[in-house]
């Protein structure tokens, strides 16, 4: 078992896959010489040559969609968007192209391939450089979703998500990548779909994703101290979405609370709390409550930034209303 | 290393120029003409009558260039194609059958139904497929380009796109990409004069599209789209290049669509001089003045409408695909 930090862990990942691999390949701005803006990249170039490892120019639409052609033509690329935001500069090849095309084809052709991109606030990097749009990629058919919190789970899902025979968007966290945490040694997979509950309790569930994964366990360990046995469920892929997690442990716990950073208003919490309420909703001691980001431009100033998204204290407030 | 960058207009030296062709190839080019031809009056007829549905665009008037360059291509090579792509995928090898029974949206179509005139592919043929986006192949293209190299094969891709298509951003980004990367793979531009309703001399600004590719350092070329033999000569070169890991070819094939943008657009804006003096030079009456030689050219037509009259039957007779098995593999 070796501590990595969670962008260390998903340069182990891209390693593994590919060595094992030849098939695999990696593209994105400045992820060569340079290694990538969080090193996520480093040491590939030198390790696999530049006709798998390749600075693209700055022109997402079409080296996202190249990844969608060479997926076609049996490569498994892995391309990386330096921000969530620009990949809204790819959204045709994504939603159009790569989400589509297995379906359209009748099954003559598949599309394995990887976007991988981070999100996120908390940095003072201001609106266009901040924002968590899981949710656009969340509802388009035919595309996965993977959001991993550990550094463990970075490792496993991506190169689950490599091996994967669809599209995956693979959202990292900006705020994550110097996190500490444990990575088994040796083959490690994290299958798509499959939640993980981080901690568990028996009082109350928080459902969640991503950074606010550290959020919950942070708050839970508070509430903990107050008698209040909290159980957070890490859904680590949003789509697949784990529904027999989810609704087990809320049908356990009767009270639920779905915590993410995206802004409210049309965010991929609300689809969980439908789902939860028409699914469990006689085991429901009360209705499922969302904790989410306000819905703003994420601001610049340090301070403001600060209050858009879910702190601990909001945590702890959603369940106390709960419970 | 890079080709020099040749001026629009200009290719390089041809040593087999001159050459006469291979009488199969040129009956071969002739089938898949008078096939694209026929089919694309055949599905106008049965979109009339209410077999076919949604989007239809005819290649008419415009066969001579997927014909031409398909026959520079092996079965192994990729195409990408367009909304108006039926001419590519009979050019490519298709079924005319199963390329019937999907564009009826029935069971045994290519994509089961699923995908539609629009959406037509067939991967038998390593054609990846067409698109319901002006423009969205191209990078796709590009990228199979890409996955070629990576794979190291000596396969060659030819992307299919249009003088509206050449307008939007993602064709600068890509032949930046494939100079960039000297991939294999050749743009063919079919400049057919209307991004559907616009002339192209109200879309651009510049009059011999071949001249952006040097800009990227991508050659460019212009050839006359309706004759099927300058066609063929051209993508001949820029896939032997491609193939010799010379870099990309941008080539502009000039051709005039024979009517609206799609079945139920009239084109009442299209200009009646020019339609009737590019009809004039209809690429069927071309490549029979080629092919000289009457019977042959009465055998092909006989097999190709007995093709197409048993794919229409295919087609009517193909079940609708069930609706049960669809709604069972949706998983949520």
């Amino acid at each position: 078992m070796a501590e990595l930090m969670y962008r260390e862990a998903l340069n182990r990942a891209l390693f593994e896959e590919m060595e094992r691999d030849p098939l695999v390949f990696v593209m994105g701005e400045t992820i060569g010489e340079r290694g990538g803006s969080y090193k996520v990249t480093e040491g590939l170039l030198k390790r696999f040559g530049p006709r798998r490892v390749l600075d693209t120019p700055i022109a997402e639409a079409s080296f996202t969609g190249m990844a969608v052609g060479a997926a076609l033509v049996g490569c498994r690329p892995v391309v990386e968007i330096l921000f969530i935001d620009f990949a809204m500069l790819v959204m045709d090849q994504i939603v159009n192209q790569a989400a589509k095309y297995h379906f359209i084809s009748g099954g003559q052709g598949r599309v394995p391939m990887v976007l991988r991109t981070q999100g996120g606030a908390g940095n003072g990097l201001a609106a266009q450089h901040s924002q968590s749009l899981e949710a656009l990629f969340y509802h388009v058919p035919g595309l996965k979703v993977v959001m991993p919190a550990t550094p463990g789970d970075a490792c496993g899902l991506l190169k689950a998500a490599i091996r994967d025979d669809d599209p995956v968007i693979f959202i990292e966290h900006k705020l994550l990548y110097m996190t500490k945490g444990e990575v088994p040694d040796g083959e490690y997979l994290v299958p798509l779909g499959k939640a993980d509950i981080k901690k568990p309790g028996r009082d109350i569930t928080l459902i969640t994703y991503s950074r606010m994964t550290l959020t919950c366990l942070e708050a839970a360990a508070a509430l903990e101290k107050e008698g209040i046995s909290v159980e957070v469920v890490d859904l680590r892929s949003l789509v697949p979405l784990d529904k027999e997690t989810i609704l087990e442990s809320a049908r356990r716990t009767g009270r639920v609370v779905v915590v993410h950073e995206a802004a409210r208003r049309g965010g991929v919490g609300g689809d969980i709390a439908a789902m939860i309420m028409e699914e469990a909703y006689d085991d429901l001691d009360g209705p499922v409550v969302r904790i989410a980001g306000r819905n703003t431009p994420i601001p610049y100033n340090l301070n403001i930034e600060k209050v858009c998204i879910p702190s601990v204290e909001d945590v702890i407030a959603g369940v106390l209303k709960l419970v | 290393m890079k080709e020099e960058v040749t001026a629009a207009g200009g290719g390089p030296p041809d040593a087999a120029a001159g050459a006469p062709l291979d009488r199969g190839l040129l009956l071969g080019i002739y089938r898949n003409i008078y096939a694209t031809r026929r089919f694309e009056l055949q599905c106008i007829e049965l979109y009339r009558e209410g077999f076919i549905r949604g989007y239809l665009h005819p290649y008419l008037g415009e066969e001579a260039i997927a014909a031409g360059v398909c026959a520079a291509l092996r079965r192994s090579d990729y195409i990408v194609s367009t909304h108006r792509g039926h001419g590519h995928c009979i050019s490519k090898g298709a079924d005319l059958k199963r390329m019937m029974a999907e564009i009826m949206g029935r069971a045994d179509g290519y994509c089961a139904g699923r995908g539609g005139s629009m959406h037509i592919s067939s991967r038998k043929d390593n054609n990846l497929g067409a698109n319901g986006i002006v423009g969205g192949g191209i990078p796709i293209a590009t990228g199979a380009a890409m996955g070629i190299k990576v794979k190291g094969t000596d396969q060659v891709v030819v992307d299919f796109f249009s003088d509206g298509a050449s307008n939007n951003g993602v064709f600068a980004e890509s032949l930046n990409l494939a100079g960039v990367f000297q991939l294999p793979i050749v743009y063919v531009l079919e400049n057919n004069h209307y991004a559907v309703s616009t002339p192209v001399e109200c879309s651009t600004g510049c009059c011999d599209l071949a001249g952006r590719g040097p800009a990227y350092g991508v050659p460019g070329i212009c050839v006359d789209g309706n004759d099927a033999l300058q066609v063929y000569e051209e993508t001949r070169r820029a896939v032997e290049r491609a193939r010799r890991g010379e870099g990309p070819t941008l080539i502009e094939a000039k051709t005039f669509r024979h009517g609206g943008h799609h079945i139920n657009d009239p084109g009442l804006y299209m200009d009646a001089q020019k339609l009737a003096e590019w009809k004039a030079r209809d690429p069927i009456l071309l490549m029979r003045r080629v092919i000289a030689e009457e019977p042959a050219v009465a055998e092909i037509e006989a097999r190709v409408d007995r093709e197409l009259e048993a794919a229409v039957e295919f087609g009517k007779n193909s079940p609708e695909p069930s609706v049960e098995e669809f709604l069972a593999a949706i998983s949520d």
